[in-house]
Order: structure tokens, then C-alpha cells, then sequence
């Protein structure tokens, strides 16, 4: 037997390329979301340097001492996905971790269709392509060895890069590496069980924390090319545009390169793709070129600008007036509609109905906008913290009028994104200022620009009304008035979808001058918390235990008949019950007052418990469990943080921060005026997973949107307050506890 | 522009920039120490934190005369190879998520030890009450520190 027989009944599916490197590694590239289709395997390359690493979204380097690389695909914004998506691969292709080096992919234009860090979802949709690339290189490499040996490929073994056959001889990965490169690619190769998992399901560090610690460039605010000069940008408020300015003062000062102005080109763009005024105005802006980051924001403040009226400029007043508006008025868009709600408020026994407001929200990245362009007539080089790094290089494409093909986009590790890295308006901006200096420019903001010319979590209202006759929930309405968008398609069979009669959901909206967008758990962030709070209200009215109403609710659910419904009654229960289990529900001494939410959404189901308790006559949110049905935990000590740091960011957000608008300008511009969570309001936040083998959903966002329900209704037990706007703290009257109380 | 005479991780340096420049822009733009964050200009963030003689300051709110003469230390000086107790510390629990603040967490979190080797839990919360993280890893800021303060007795 000259060649092994299971290697001839191989296909060339799924990958798109296979070369032998030099030094005798093996490269396998594998498209993650194109893994049906036919692709001819290329020859294979000689030269590393040489290899066109665009055609990948994800691939393995083996050298021939059995060192493994494997780059990582999707933008890492925190979340974790460059430590746990190489590790999905190692499992499958069964190295020893510690031998593994990771590096950050690059975009590639042609071939991804999902390299995006955004809805929790690069690992639940990474998944199965993911472990099949690990595995597909496993399978050539024991076909190569065992092809040496002239012993059937099932006869070997493989353990931490080492193939050992019957006999007892054993191979490295490196040994074999040259071999297997040549063979063809396998498909349908067998996955391990969960039970058989050796690097999924351990706590494994971040791939970056040496760096992290160390403080090693790592950021686009860290990116230094040659030639290299800062960028910083005076953009209108909001409905305004540039009419003249007067540079005469900045360009005296140190370190300034040039002044000019930007925008023909974003509105030549936007004549062909007009969706790109979503995220950045048609106005001039005015660009300071310097030396040095200080000296190009200092130069920025000092230009005498005047500015035109456009539209009229808005302030957060109007902004509730119009909700307010709008959820009295009968302009809706129907999402959703089962049964007849009105027949069965007039039929009902009883009807309650709240309304809930939440403010605008910057995304106040630790990191501030920035980004890196070097337009030539050669090339377009961009570098930077970008989510979307495919649609911004499209954008970028269409605005310089250049081939995707010759825009080289390379990612940096994001000092937070929460949404707000999905739009590429400062990489264009960046591309525009470049294209113009015909230099390398890093553009950056300052703490200010990234405050006051953001993308922004809108405002929100909803009015959710419900109906009870003869001891059941027979009717509920919900409807959302909100700034410029909606709660998009599934949103409206999320829970309590499906368990109620007759339920509908309505939306309104008001469009605003300001731009706004995608905010961590976008269409969530808010909404769980007013349905979790107005919940609560509901099983006070009907006088039925919080958790059973949840429950009984959930008995109705029947995905089966329904297709439409997005969550798992089962999985919602259990997290639920957990969640009383783990959280001591009930059992509290008296002086603890505990608040229950459960929710889905980013296809994870989540219950959390919060804990509040009277210190110096001040409610303080001491504690919160936490417990997440997020199928197979990859990496649970990263896991477990964005857990923490999701729940704390939904404590945080409803209890401290609103960003308020006046004449078209944010009336905060920067940290002092504009309040995050700090290290004394933080409770302690306990984790449990739910661990049922389930292919994993998302992480990133679905404990966020219920801890504000969480809280508001532990503060409702602690005090006797219903708190209905956001940010808590804004009621401060709310917040007090009962004289009796204190004493008490 | 003036030239000024500063000492950076034991080494010394000069500097020919404008006199009003943060030293956070110096040590970034300047001397190519980037692992000092900008996060907000005003002293409000602590991502700029470094250590002047020892003590945690905001190079964003110091200028270049303020610290002549002194010893400035950043996250790349604070130990050789990553091996002070905070790192360490830092590296066992795994805090970071997206890590950008961390440079200054831990340079305050290193000169708050350093002045106070058996801090309560009060006393960590305060001390670390002024560095923000958006990712909100406070949870475990606080446990590094803690097991910081126990290797470093």
C-alpha cells in the first residue's frame, strides 16, 4: 500500500489552501463560512513571506520542531475570542496549549463573511467551522504518519502533538509535517465528545496578558508607522456645518504640519451609499496635522470656527416630550400581534401599565477613537481598533475609489468596542485626511470628540401595559418609543413572547440630527430591565410569588407550535431555578432585600439576583449571582469575567450614567460630568454556568440587559420605590430608605 | 522649545518640547513608552497613572517641570520581565479583558502597596476608587490586589 486508502476517498472541500512553508511547516487555511463549497487546493507555497494570508479567515502553522500557530480571526475587543477561538481549533487538533502561539488575523475582503466582533456571536458561529479546521489537520497528520509506518491512519493515536501507532513508535506533528502537507483535505472528519475535551472547559489566560501587564504596544492608540503625523479633527454639533474658520492662531503653534479641511469625499460617497450619513456628517471638518498627539488636539481647540444651522439643534427635553408623544399617540409599527390585546383589557379584572425612560449613553471606550491610514498610489494601509473591519474597508474602498483588493487592513487589540467600533466613521475620516496629506496620518480623538461626536445608545421609552383576569396574565402590550431606531425583528419574541394569549409589541420613533447606534446588547440594554421591573409590579397586583409568575408564564411556552419564539422554556426555567437555588432566594436574613430578573437574548438565557442591604440609611447593591445558560464554556476564566463585567455594566449604566443633550451638544464632554462605574459601586458578583454540553451561544452582552432589573427591583424591596427612569440615581429621592426601616 | 532633563525607568532622558506638553504625551509621543494610556486628558480616568518618586500621579495633569529632577517610572519600568507582585498578581487572576486600563491600575495599585503593605479591604476600594474600567473587572482588580499585598509581605 503506497499511499493510505482513507487519504484517496478525502476531498479537496472546505479549505482553501494547503502549502508547505519553509522550514517544513504546514499552513491550512480554512474558510469558516464558506465550508460547503468546492475549492481547489493551491500549490503549495515555498516562502512565508510570500503567502497571501488574505485568502484566510482562520489558519493553523505547524513548523517542523511541532511549534503550532494559529491565528486568530475576529476582532478582539475584550471579549476574549483571541484566546478562545484558537483554542476551539487546538482542542480539535489536539497540541498541548502551551505549544501553541496565537496571532491576530488580518482582514480578508474577498473571502470572510463573518470576521466581526459584535452580537455575541464569533463563537457560537465560529464553532463548528472552527473545530473542524482543528480536526481536518489532525486527521492529514496522522495520515502522514501512519503512511510512513505503512500502518492504517486507525491504528494511531495522537496526544499533545505526538502520533503514536500500535507498535508503541511515536511522531511529532513536526516529524510529519512536510507529508501531511501534501495530502488532501479531509471532510466530515469525527469531533471529540465534550467528556474528551483537554483545552476547552479549562481556565486558560488571556494570550495578551504578558503583553497587557508589561504595557507592550498593542492598541491602535499604540500604532507608530515612519513619517507618521497626528490627526485631530474639529467636526460640528450635531445639525451643523462648517461655514469658515480661522487657523491663524493654531497654525502659529509648535509641532503644526497643516490645516485643511475634509468632507468632499464622504459626501461624494455618500451619493453612492448614502446609509454611510448614519454615522458621519456631510459637513467640512476642520484637520490639524502635527507632530505630536498634544500638539495636534491643543492646535484643534485653538481654530475659530463658525458653523451654519442645518437642522434645528435638540436637546434632551424635546427629546422626552416627543417620546412621551409619540407613546400617547397611535403612530406604531406592529412587531408583533397574537390574539386581540384590547378585547382582553376591556374583558380583564385588573390592568396595570408603567411607563420606563432611559437616557442617551456614549460608549466611553478606555481607548478613544482612532485609527491609522496610509493612502499611496500603491497601497491603502489601514490600522486600528475596528469591529467591523470588513464593511469599514468597503467604505473606505468606495470613498478613495480604489479596488477592495488593494486595502490591507490589519486589526489591533480594542480598548473596548460595546458597539461603538461598528462604525468605521473615524477609519474614514482617517482615509480621507491621509488620501489629502498624502502622508501617514493617525488620526485620534480626544476624550471630548469621543464624548461629544458619538454614535449613540439612544433614548428610550416604553409603556408596557397587562391584563389579568381570574388569576392569569391574559394581555400585554409593549410599546417602545425610541431616538431614531427600534428594537429590530426578534426582539418581539423574546420572552414573554409566546406565554401570553394576547400580547403585542409596537414601536414608534423620532428622527433626530444626532447619530446613534448599536450599544452593548443593543435593543436589549434597556428593555429587559423595564420588563423585568414591570414583572415584579405584575406579581405584586395579581399577590403571586415573583418566581412562580416567571415560571407559570414559561408553561405556556410552546416553541414547537411557534417557530418564531427565539428562547428555551426549558433552558429559562433552569437558569431560573438555579438562580433561586444559588442566590439563597428567600432564605435572606431580613436585612437583605433581594431583586430576581431572567431574560434571553444573544441567544443565551440568563437569571441574576441581586442583593441589597442598608448601610448608613443608604441602599447598597452588595451582591449580584449570576447564572448563564451559554451552552459549552470555552474559556471559563474568561468567561467568568465577561460575566462579571457584563452584569457590573448593567449595574452601572442604570444606576449612574445619562448623557443629556442642550442646543444639539452634549452637556457633559468628558469624565467629570459624565458618571461610569467605579471600584466602591461595585458589588461582588457571584457566576454559575449551566452545564449541559450545548454548543455555545453568546457571552459578550446577555448578562447585561437584565442587572438593571436586578436592581431595580432590589432597591424596590429595600425601599418601597419603583424606580422607572434611568439612571436611578437621577431620583435620588427614590433612593432613600423608610425612617422605620433604618431603625428597624 | 525648552529642554528638560527627566529620568524614565532609571534612565535619563532629555526632552526638547513645548513647556505646557503632559508628560504622558512625552512618554507616549516621545520616548516611544506607550504602555501609559490616554484615557481622558483631565485626571479622571487613572489610565495615565504613573509613579513620580514612588507616588501615583496622572502624567496627563503633570508637566515636564513639575517632575524635573524626579524619578518617573511607568508600567515598563516597573519591574524588568513582568515579575512584580502586582503583575504577577495580575497575571494569576487574569484581569484584563479589553486591557486597556490595566497599565494604570496596576501602577496605582503598585504604589498604593508600596506605601500600604496590609491594606483592609476599605483601603483597597479607596485606593483603586479613581482608575475607571469600562469592561467594569473590578471584581477582579480587587482580588489581584489582595493577593498582590499577600506575596509582597
Amino acid at each position: 500500500m503506497s499511499t493510505n486508502p482513507i487519504h484517496n476517498s478525502l476531498s479537496r472541500r472546505s479549505f482553501l489552501r494547503n502549502s508547505s512553508l519553509a522550514g517544513g511547516g504546514l499552513l491550512i487555511g480554512f474558510n469558516l463560512f464558506q465550508a460547503c463549497k468546492p475549492k481547489v487546493i493551491q500549490e503549495p507555497a515555498i516562502d512565508l513571506a510570500s503567502l497571501d494570508y488574505n485568502d484566510f479567515n482562520a489558519f493553523i502553522k505547524i513548523a517542523d520542531n511541532g511549534a503550532v500557530t494559529i491565528f486568530s480571526p475576529n476582532p478582539e475587543v475584550g471579549q476574549n475570542v483571541k484566546t478562545s477561538m484558537p483554542m476551539i481549533i487546538a482542542e480539535e487538533l489536539d497540541v498541548a496549549w502551551k505549544d501553541v502561539y496565537v496571532e491576530q488575523g488580518i482582514l480578508d475582503t474577498n473571502n470572510y463573511t463573518r470576521q466581526v466582533a459584535g452580537g455575541s456571536q464569533s463563537i457560537r458561529f465560529g464553532w463548528d467551522a472552527l473545530r473542524q479546521t482543528g480536526a481536518a489537520a489532525k486527521q492529514m497528520l496522522v495520515s502522514a504518519a501512519a503512511a510512513r509506518w505503512g500502518v492504517d491512519p486507525s491504528e494511531c493515536t495522537v496526544s499533545e502533538g505526538v502520533i503514536t501507532n500500535a507498535a508503541g513508535e511515536t511522531l511529532g506533528y513536526g516529524d510529519v509535517v512536510k507529508e501531511a502537507a501534501q495530502l488532501e483535505v479531509p471532510e466530515d472528519v469525527p469531533l471529540k465528545k465534550p467528556s474528551e475535551y483537554k483545552i476547552m472547559g479549562k481556565p486558560t489566560p488571556n494570550v495578551d496578558i504578558d503583553e497587557i501587564i508589561t504595557g507592550k504596544p498593542l492598541y491602535g492608540m499604540d500604532y507608530k508607522a515612519e513619517g507618521m503625523v497626528y490627526a485631530s479633527v474639529l467636526r460640528p454639533t450635531f445639525g451643523q456645518k462648517l461655514v469658515s474658520y480661522d487657523d491663524s492662531e493654531a497654525r502659529a503653534m509648535s509641532g503644526v504640519v497643516d490645516i485643511f479641511t475634509i468632507g468632499e469625499k464622504v459626501r461624494e460617497l455618500a451619493e453612492k451609499e448614502p446609509s454611510v450619513l448614519n454615522i458621519i456628517s456631510d459637513s467640512d471638518k476642520v484637520v490639524v496635522l502635527a507632530n505630536s498627539t498634544w500638539e495636534a488636539m491643543k492646535a484643534k481647540n485653538a481654530i475659530k470656527a463658525e458653523w451654519e444651522e442645518v437642522t434645528k439643534p435638540e436637546s434632551t427635553e424635546e427629546h422626552d416630550k416627543i417620546l412621551t408623544g409619540l407613546l400617547d399617540g397611535n403612530k406604531f409599527d406592529t412587531r408583533r400581534s397574537d390574539g386581540n390585546v384590547s378585547k382582553a383589557f376591556a374583558e380583564a379584572d385588573q390592568v396595570l401599565e408603567r411607563t420606563y425612560e432611559s437616557p442617551f449613553l456614549p460608549h466611553s471606550c478606555m481607548e478613544p477613537m482612532n485609527f491609522f491610514a496610509d493612502i499611496t498610489a500603491e497601497k491603502v494601509h489601514l490600522v486600528g481598533p475596528i469591529q467591523t473591519p470588513e464593511r469599514t474597508a468597503g467604505f473606505v474602498s468606495a470613498l478613495l475609489g480604489r479596488a477592495p483588493e488593494e486595502i490591507l487592513l490589519e486589526m489591533t487589540r480594542i480598548g473596548g468596542g460595546f458597539g461603538r467600533r461598528l462604525y468605521g466613521d473615524f477609519a474614514i475620516e482617517a482615509a480621507e485626511i491621509s488620501d489629502k496629506a498624502k502622508k501617514p496620518v493617525k488620526l485620534v480623538y480626544s476624550r471630548e470628540d469621543d464624548m461629544e461626536d458619538g454614535i449613540y445608545r439612544m433614548s428610550i421609552k416604553y409603556r408596557i401595559k397587562a391584563g389579568v383576569k381570574d388569576g392569569k396574565v391574559t394581555a400585554y402590550h409593549l410599546k417602545e418609543a425610541a431616538v431614531n431606531s427600534n428594537m429590530y425583528g426578534l426582539v418581539p419574541n423574546f420572552f414573554p413572547a409566546g406565554a401570553i394569549t394576547n400580547y403585542q409589541v409596537d414601536t414608534a420613533s423620532y428622527q433626530s440630527n444626532i447619530t446613534t447606534g448599536a450599544w452593548r446588547a443593543p435593543y436589549t440594554n434597556f428593555l429587559a430591565s423595564a420588563e423585568q421591573s414591570f414583572f415584579d409590579e405584575l406579581a405584586e397586583l395579581m399577590e403571586v410569588d415573583k418566581i412562580q409568575l416567571r415560571l407559570d408564564l414559561l408553561d405556556n411556552v410552546k416553541p414547537e407550535e411557534d417557530e418564531s419564539i427565539q428562547y428555551s422554556p426549558e433552558r429559562m426555567k433552569e437558569v431560573i431555578l438555579t438562580a433561586v437555588e444559588k442566590s439563597g432566594w428567600g432564605k435572606k436574613p431580613d436585612n437583605v432585600y433581594q431583586g430576581f430578573v431572567n431574560y434571553y437574548c444573544h441567544n443565551s438565557h440568563v437569571a441574576e439576583v441581586a442583593d441589597v442591604e442598608i448601610e448608613n440609611g443608604e441602599p447598597v447593591i452588595k451582591k449580584i449571582t449570576c447564572v448563564v445558560d451559554c451552552g459549552i464554556v470555552v474559556n471559563p476564566l474568561a468567561a467568568t469575567n465577561l460575566v462579571e463585567g457584563g452584569v457590573l455594566d448593567g449595574v452601572g449604566h442604570s444606576m449612574y450614567s445619562e448623557l443629556t443633550f442642550k442646543d444639539g451638544k452634549p452637556t457633559a464632554t468628558n469624565f467629570d460630568g459624565y458618571r461610569l462605574l467605579r471600584m466602591k459601586e461595585a458589588p461582588i458578583v457571584e457566576t454559575y454556568f449551566i452545564d449541559n454540553g450545548l454548543s455555545p451561544t453568546g457571552l459578550g452582552e446577555p448578562t447585561l440587559p437584565p442587572a438593571g432589573g436586578a436592581v431595580s427591583n432590589a432597591l424596590k424591596a429595600a425601599t418601597g420605590n419603583r424606580l422607572y427612569k434611568q439612571p436611578f440615581t437621577k431620583t435620588p429621592e427614590l433612593l432613600k430608605v423608610p425612617e422605620k426601616e433604618i431603625i428597624g | 522649545m525648552p529642554t528638560y532633563q527627566i529620568t524614565v525607568n532609571g534612565a535619563s532622558k532629555t526632552v526638547d518640547v513645548a513647556e505646557d506638553t503632559p508628560v504622558l504625551w512625552v512618554l507616549r509621543d516621545h520616548l516611544d513608552l506607550v504602555g501609559t494610556k490616554y484615557g481622558c486628558g483631565i485626571g479622571q480616568c487613572g489610565a495615565c497613572t504613573i509613579h513620580v518618586d514612588g507616588t501615583a500621579m496622572r502624567s496627563c495633569s503633570l508637566t515636564l517641570s513639575q517632575v524635573e529632577g524626579k524619578s518617573i517610572t511607568t508600567i515598563e519600568g516597573l519591574s524588568e520581565d513582568g515579575t512584580h507582585p502586582v503583575q504577577e498578581a495580575w497575571k494569576e487572576v487574569d484581569v484584563p479583558q479589553c486591557g486597556y486600563c490595566q497599565a494604570g491600575q496596576i501602577m496605582t495599585a503598585s504604589a498604593f502597596l508600596a506605601s500600604n503593605p496590609n491594606p483592609s479591604e476599605e483601603d483597597i476600594e479607596n485606593a483603586m476608587h479613581g482608575n475607571i474600567c469600562r469592561c467594569a473587572t473590578y471584581t477582579r482588580i480587587r482580588k489581584a490586589v489582595q493577593i498582590a499585598a499577600e506575596n509582597m509581605e
